[in-house]
């Protein structure tokens, strides 16, 4: 069997296959397998097994989350599924590789996860910009619906699932999961108050799990070659395969499956980037998307799955990565990045709607040369008070990730700016 | 309970309530901002930090948002942790980032709750130099002044205007930094509610657009307890005044009525207090003379032996009509209800006082878990009461959807996501829509008559014993099924009703479907609206109909009539009966008139005696629950301005009657009513008595703070003039007294130290949210009589059939010109309803007509000229004309009506 299942039918630069060409592939037959030969909580148990942990940043044990899911006659309907493929994590660029290479593994995924936690509807909540995505996913959705393979009485099963592809307005936030609800009901995209959680309370109010398109396209893997060839896939104790990303000025910026845990920082970047541009060197990287501490020279043979990646002191996050080189400014790096959580922040709480843009506000002062001494400390203190726990949701301690590794790992840099009163790379 | 340990002190206090609430409950200072006692925590602002311990070990802790952590027995807490205050610091240092420098400029300093949570952190020196975002403020109509620049985004104004108060204009808008709170297009705010977003918003985005007109900071303000007079159901107020005028309204929390929040009508009515069209001086036909001359003039009639008859009125106190009715003795006392209302409202208090069904208050309303109304349009006929029965209907599912997957019911915004449009029963029967429809599980819109057939029908559903209705439609057969059901379900009743639909049956059948299940031994509620201040109390009192008093004048059995505070062409101008003189005689000039009023009439004919409002006199109000209220007077004036019933008790001392002698102070008054009336017995307990003391002192009316005492009357003496003493109450008209937290009836205004803002409340309550310290105003004087035998009501009105080419004109009300008084204030004046005949769209059309095209109503005995306004509510058959707007006062209403266009 294959070592990549979820790119194994990607032909980058063509058309992602069709219904018929995906079946050929042996396309649709996880569904029917789980469908007719297993029972809901026999595909939780072994998505359980397989040890699938979200994809979409945080690593939560997806089979953990389906099992809040109220089951049985009395358990509140509709429920749903729904796949976050708002994927604007910057740097992140895995999702659209997915959707756009392969949509019928993400539709097959979700009407597999669908009947694994009975939902009655499901949504793909797809990014503003990702049109092309949009596209194909609806080909492939309305082939699915004319195949039988969603809609009432699914293969004949007296399974029913209606499949909608919704196309987000374009906020950060709504890859926050209850951010994600609250824009679908045609709320403000805020989060929810947590507990109670989806699987419990979630769209209008009902059960609903939310995972991210790469999860969701292991499961008909998981299904189809068992739960000991999927914890084979990988190189630690979790299950499968992860989509690493590189992006910065590598020879080669790109996406590749490997086993999950089976390469390192170095390696991503010498191996399968083709290492540096032009003579560049590599001071670090944000391992896990814009949102992730970063990782410098002494991590660089840290493996990539989550536990190793979070003992190096960051995240394994998304998985893909974002190289900084020794010619650029790491301080207009970060200004960049908090500018852009800065403008996505919903505006729900305090220290994420005020404390970010201070925070821009300091960085952009110290790039510019209006730097002071007292911002370093501002800044760090803002490290802090923005960290987990502070906030309403998850996104300003992500956001303020990238600054406190800075102010660790590039203080100098930081130090230069104030006292020289410049940006020494420009 | 629980026992929680807060920086190394155990406190006891409710096992799951949230940290926050259960440390303010006991006493301890935790800043916030977001969360609020009745619109419960979403966690957003992160201002009420504290830090928990796993246990004893733990050193290190965790910092928690205090509003959204449920209270567990042996919780270990600090709110001192430095890491704790650090980060509360520096939540108001982002908060202050963006927010204007100009306290003294803004109209919230000295009130702001901001202010008070920025010295309870201690941030106090502003880091940043980086320039402020800025907004731009929107025009919100005459109540509300917007300056959108002072947010500090709490999110308080959504949420109590939409979430809680179902307003659908207000809205927030924008995100991150940016977000702003406000209309899609500049406008008068559509709430009934808005004012309270004076009181919900921590700082100076939202405030009191009447005060700005003549602008006094709260510890300038000479403050009262006081009861609104805009309608029946006797909501608490702080009114505030200075150099003689009173500047504004604001809530003052009872437990067990208003709580939070006031209906616009009571916070912006005010203003007829200051009003131009004020009387100032006692006048005898016109010409101003000395008060003793007046009060002679009158006694001289009484003497005389002059056949005196008194006219009383809903809207003038207890106390005013006793006076009233003792001076011209209780035969010739005459209610100043028009015959209708009389009727009816010796009709609910009869219901009340000798039925099975308890009348409930307010705060019970909210508990209810079932609700019927019937014939009432609420949000304009008991606009407070719309808003407690819009919280009512969460309380189911509440129980049966958020409880039930864990969630507590202070954690709103995670109650709201779960429970989603849940609403627990609400049917509303009544002639018209209204704005609590949307809040209904159902609602009926019908002629009065089927109005109570659907009620007797309910109760007959209810109850084998209570006769059936017959010929009921298809609809309303399944309507009364699943009301029935419904109500039968419930664990707390309610059925509400009242006047509105001028229909004794409506009345009856609302007591019937109360009845209906209280004769099974389940206990159901019912409440009736009362239209006026007083009604209540005036019904209790007894005495006969104007119309009877009329009648006596037309037959020359009178001499002299001695009006209080009644405008009579209200209730019996239109056809006649009563004449438009004001004076509600027959224009006959041989009748001589005291006219007692706090406004003047057009004519001045007779004797005029200036009349305190509630703002310059003491008073006992009795709201439709039946509570007695104590309104304390507010400021003393210089013009001849006294309580009604010190007029009329000097002029019966004036006449030499000896029981009023002894009359001189409020207290002698209320004693007098208590002693001679049985159902006035408890009425003594309404307020401590004016010889009461606070550690040996009176209680201040104005703040310590108050400024300019010395100056203020500089210009007209530099010698400042000694305070007037006040015999009615245990307090004074300066600064000086007990600066302790005085008893609930008592309490002139809400002040802590460090708590300048109407937030101080939490300091005055028992617990956050619960009684006050010391008790809940008010003395309910009307209980359900116990083991009363049940006799249902069984006259069961006629379907109502439609007739061609003629429309039965039901009475509408509104919140914004139904009420006499409140109209004179400019604010409310500029929102008020204007006259209009109100159509079905069908019918408009069918006569050519459209909204606005003046047309023509004739009615039995008249025809009036009016607007027409389309109202699709109406039900087939039927047309609606406001009662109580204008030359529209005194009509009989429901009546049948031609109408035809121009």
């Amino acid at each position: 069997m294959t070592t990549t299942p979820l790119t194994q039918n990607i032909r980058p630069g063509r058309e992602p296959l069709s219904l018929k060409e995906y079946e050929a592939a042996g396309g649709y037959q996880a569904l029917r397998k789980a469908i007719k030969e297993l029972s809901p909580t026999d595909v939780q148990t072994m998505v359980k097994d397989a040890r699938l942990l979200g994809r979409g940043g945080a690593g939560f044990p997806t089979g953990l989350k389906w099992s809040f899911v109220p089951m049985g006659p009395d358990a509140p309907r509709p429920k749903y599924l729904l796949c976050n493929a708002d994927e604007m994590e910057p740097g992140t660029f895995k999702d659209r590789l997915l959707i756009e290479g392969d949509p019928h593994q993400l539709v097959e995924g979700m009407i597999v996860a669908s009947y694994a936690i009975q939902a009655d509807v499901a949504f793909i909540f797809l990014r503003a910009q990702y049109d092309r995505g949009a596209e194909r996913l609806r080909r492939a959705i309305a082939e699915a619906y004319s195949a039988g393979y969603l809609g009432k009485n699914i293969l004949g099963t007296g399974f029913c699932l209606e499949l909608q592809m919704h196309e987000s307005a374009g906020r950060y936030i709504c890859g926050e999961e209850t951010a994600l609800l609250n824009s679908l009901e045609g709320r403000r995209a805020i989060p929810r108050t947590k507990p109670p959680f989806p699987p419990v309370v979630g769209l209008w109010g009902k059960p609903t799990v939310v995972q991210n398109v790469e999860t969701i396209c292991n499961v008909p893997h998981i299904v189809n070659g068992g739960v000991s060839w999927y914890r084979a896939l990988s190189r630690c104790e979790d299950g499968g395969t992860k989509i690493y990303g590189v992006s910065g000025k590598v020879n080669r910026p790109g996406a590749w499956e490997l086993p999950l845990g089976g390469v390192t920082v170095r390696q991503l970047i010498e191996e399968r980037a083709g290492g540096m541009r032009d003579g560049l060197k590599c001071r670090g990287v944000l391992p896990g998307g814009a949102s992730t501490d970063f990782l410098v020279e002494q991590h660089f043979d840290t493996p990539m799955d989550f536990k190793s990646v979070a003992k190096a002191g960051s995240r394994l996050g998304t998985g893909t990565m974002i190289v900084l080189d020794d010619q650029t400014c790491p301080v207009g790096m970060v200004l960049n990045l908090t500018h852009f959580f800065a403008t996505e922040s919903c505006g729900w709480c305090t220290p994420c709607r005020e404390g970010l843009p201070y925070m821009e506000n300091m960085l952009r002062a110290i790039e510019e040369g209006r730097g002071e001494e007292r911002d370093l400390a501002a800044l760090e203190e803002h490290c802090r008070w923005l960290g987990p726990g502070m906030t309403f949701c998850p996104l300003a301690p992500g956001a303020v990730e990238p600054v406190q590794s800075a102010l660790k790992y590039f203080r100098d840099d930081f130090e230069r700016h104030v006292r020289e009163k410049r940006c020494p790379w420009r | 309970m629980a026992t929680i340990h807060v920086d190394g002190k155990a406190y006891q206090t409710r096992d799951g309530e949230n940290l926050l609430d259960a440390c303010l409950s006991v006493g301890l200072n935790i800043p916030y901002f977001c969360w609020h006692p009745v619109l419960g925590s979403v966690g957003a602002c992160r201002q009420c930090a504290v830090k928990v311990f796993k246990d004893a070990e733990d050193k290190r802790g965790m910092i928690v948002m205090s509003c959204m952590t449920p209270v567990k027995d042996g919780m270990l807490v600090s709110i001192d942790d430095p890491d704790a205050r650090r980060f509360r610091a520096q939540i108001i240092e982002w908060l202050m980032l963006n927010h204007p420098h100009d306290c003294p400029v803004c109209d919230e300093g000295g009130e702001c709750h901001l202010q008070d949570m920025t010295a309870m952190t201690g941030h106090d020196y502003r880091r940043t130099r980086f320039p402020k975002r800025t907004h731009r403020n929107q025009d919100l109509g005459p109540f509300i002044n917007h300056e959108m620049n002072r947010c500090i985004q709490c999110y308080r104004c959504v949420r109590f205007y939409r979430d809680y108060a179902g307003g659908r204009d207000l809205d927030v808008f924008g995100v991150h930094d940016r977000v702003y709170f406000g209309r899609q297009a500049d406008g008068a705010l559509e709430s009934e509610f808005s004012g309270n977003l004076v009181e919900v918003c921590p700082t100076g985005v939202f405030t009191d657009k009447t005060l700005k007109q003549h602008y006094t900071r709260k510890w300038d303000l000479q403050m009262a307890p006081s009861v609104c007079v805009h309608c029946g159901l006797g909501c608490n107020t702080t009114p505030g005044e200075r150099y003689g005028t009173l500047r504004r309204i604001v809530n003052r929390y009872n437990p067990e009525v208003n709580r939070y929040f006031l209906c616009d009508r009571g916070r912006f009515g005010y203003e007829f207090v200051n009003s131009e069209h004020r009387l100032r001086r006692t006048l005898v036909d016109n010409e101003p003379v000395e008060r003793s001359e007046a009060i002679r003039r009158v006694a001289d009639m009484v003497k005389a032996g002059k056949r005196v008859i008194g006219i009383g009125s809903p809207r003038a106190s207890l106390e005013s009509n006793f006076a009233l009715r003792q001076l011209v003795g209780p035969d010739r006392f005459y209610q100043g209800f028009g015959e209708d209302e009389r009727r009816l409202m010796a009709k609910i208090v009869d219901i009340l006082r000798n039925g099975p069904a308890r009348t409930p208050s307010l705060a019970d309303m909210e508990k209810a878990d079932a609700v019927l109304v019937l014939g009432e349009d609420l949000t304009n006929s008991a606009p407070r009461m719309a808003l407690a029965l819009r919280q009512a209907v969460r309380n189911k599912p509440m129980k049966e959807i958020a409880a039930k997957v864990g969630i507590p019911e202070w954690s709103d915004a995670a109650a709201r996501t779960a429970i989603q449009d849940a609403k627990g029963p609400l049917f509303i029967v009544a002639p018209t829509g209204g704005k609590l429809d949307d809040a209904a599980m159902a609602t009926l819109r019908c002629a009065p008559n089927d109005a109570a057939r659907v009620g007797f029908a309910v109760a007959h559903a209810l109850n084998e014993k209570v006769p059936a209705v017959e010929g009921l439609g298809e609809e309303q057969r399944a309507l009364v099924e699943a009301i029935a059901q419904a109500l039968r379900e419930a664990k707390r009743p309610l059925v509400v009703s009242g006047p509105s639909c001028n229909s004794e049956d409506v009345v009856e059948a609302a007591a019937n479907v109360a009845w209906a299940l209280c004769e099974q031994g389940k206990p159901c509620e019912l409440s009736y609206v009362a239209h006026e201040c007083n009604s209540i109390g005036l019904a209790l009192l007894g005495g006969g109909a104007l119309e009877e008093a009329t009648a006596a004048i037309d037959a020359g059995q009178v001499e002299a009539v001695v009006i209080l505070e009644n405008d009579l062409r209200r209730r019996v101008g239109q056809d006649g009966r009563g004449g438009r003189s004001g004076h509600g005689g027959s224009g006959n000039d041989s009748i001589a008139f005291v006219l007692l009023d706090c406004l003047a009439g057009e004519e001045k004919r007779g004797v005029y005696l200036p009349a305190a409002t509630f703002a310059e006199g003491d008073g006992i109000l009795i709201n439709n629950e039946g509570r007695a209220q104590r309104f304390v007077q507010v400021f003393t004036t210089d013009d001849d301005i006294q309580e009604s019933w010190r007029w009329l008790v000097d002029v019966m001392v004036a006449c030499g009657r000896s029981e009023a002698a002894a009359w001189r102070t409020h207290d002698d008054i209320v004693a007098a009513i208590a002693q001679s009336i049985d159902v006035f017995g408890p009425i003594p307990r309404t307020a401590p008595s004016a010889d009461y003391r606070f550690a040996g002192q009176r209680i201040p009316r104005e703040p310590h703070r108050y400024s300019g005492r010395t100056a203020m009357r500089a210009h007209v003496n530099v010698s400042e003039p000694k305070p007037p003493e006040d015999v009615d109450a245990p307090m004074t008209f300066t600064m000086e007294g007990a600066q302790t937290k005085p008893d609930a009836e008592l309490t002139p205004f809400f002040w802590s130290p460090g708590w300048n803002s109407i937030q101080a409340l939490n300091k005055f309550q028992e617990e956050i949210g619960g009684p006050l310290r010391g008790g809940s105003p008010g003395v309910r004087l009307i209980e359900p009589r116990e083991n009363a035998t049940v006799c249902f009501f069984d006259r069961i009105p006629p379907a109502f059939q439609t007739r061609a080419g003629e429309w039965l004109i039901v009475p509408t009300r509104h919140i914004f010109g139904s009420e006499e008084l409140s109209v004179l204030s400019p604010a409310i004046a500029e929102l008020k309803t204007r006259s209009h005949v109100g159509m079905r769209p069908e019918d408009a059309e069918t006569l050519g007509l459209k909204e606005g095209d003046e047309v023509r109503v004739e009615l039995a005995e008249d025809q009036v000229s009016l607007r027409l306004q389309i109202r699709p509510d109406l039900p087939r058959g039927c047309a609606s004309m406001p009662q109580f707007l204008q030359h529209l006062a005194g009509l009989t209403l429901p009546q049948w009506a031609k109408i035809k266009g121009k």
